[in-house]
């Protein structure tokens, strides 16, 4: 019961991150480019000032770095969670940007957007009582209802913690 | 048209198809248990191994370049329903070919945020 309580809150917690840093990447990243401002030729010189205005830009790697850990938590909760449930579950990030721009934006956020949200909390709701596994574990790999074994096959407890447990 | 069609077919296809490459990669590198920076490299080290991988961010970028070819030839309100539909499209090849069971309260689930994202996009304007 627990392993399962603890898959379910690490994958949470992962989406988590994946909905906050995804749209807040998006947002520095898109903020630095127009501060960096369009190339306007492909001459090298131009190019070589473009670059070095975008990768000296704060904000820039600030949208970077966000987008980085965007991908980061994406892809350590694939190594368990189904795609099927990944995918649906982090679209909560239209949620995310819609309160951003109405509360730290204030961005008139139309009724139709506001409708869609709640219908897309309701689907992530629904997406998310779902088991985030459905596929077996590969033999040989460790699941989350188990610690990795040593080599010997068994998990070196002492028996007297056996005991305790059982 | 044809040509938005073949792009079409590229963002959604492409897009999705290197997402589900990437869940086929990280399945194959495992259940990650311990989260210390370190071990975090490691497996994003480990992942970089993986053949999937490589398919992955093929089929990732074909799919970004397929929408900015689309990008120049459509307004977005055109191209993002698009994005809808790869949640419908994403499901199923988790079903498919990652043999992950969806089950019919979790399509309902997926059908609402496929309405949901459409309805977002329809109300920017």
């Amino acid at each position: 019961m627990t392993s399962h309580r603890n898959l379910h809150v690490k994958t949470f917690v992962l989406i988590f991150f994946m909905v906050i840093f995804g749209p807040v990447g998006d947002v520095f990243l898109g903020k630095g480019m127009r501060q960096v401002g369009a190339l306007n030729s492909w001459a090298p010189l131009d190019l070589f000032h473009f670059f070095f205005r975008a990768f000296t830009s704060g904000m820039v790697w600030a949208g970077i770095l966000s987008l980085l850990a965007f991908f980061v938590s994406y892809t350590l909760v694939l190594t368990w969670a189904d795609y099927s449930f990944v995918q649906p579950a982090s679209s909560f990030a239209y949620v995310i940007v819609a309160l951003l721009g109405h509360y730290a934006l204030n961005e008139t956020v139309s009724p139709l957007r506001w409708f869609g949200i709640a219908i897309i909390c309701v689907g992530v709701l629904i997406v998310g009582q779902t088991p985030p596994r459905t596929t077996e574990v590969p033999a040989g790999q460790p699941s989350a209802h188990e610690n990795p074994l040593p080599p010997g096959g068994r998990a070196a407890v002492p028996a007297q913690n056996l005991e305790q447990a059982g | 048209m044809i040509r938005e069609l073949i792009l079409l077919f590229f963002i959604v296809i492409a897009g999705t198809g290197g997402e589900l490459a990437l869940s086929r990669a990280m399945k194959q590198i495992g259940e990650v248990h311990d989260f210390r920076p370190m071990s975090i490299l490691r497996v994003m080290a480990r992942a970089m191994t993986v053949g999937w991988m490589w398919l992955a961010l093929l089929l990732m970028a074909t799919g970004f370049f397929a929408l900015l070819g689309m990008l120049s030839l459509e307004n977005v309100s055109f191209v993002i329903p698009v994005s809808a539909l790869s949640y419908f499209v994403g499901s199923l090849g988790g079903m498919l070919l990652l043999g992950e069971k969806v089950t019919p309260q979790r399509w309902l689930g997926v059908l609402l945020v496929c309405f949901g994202v459409t309805l977002v996009w329809m109300g920017k304007g």
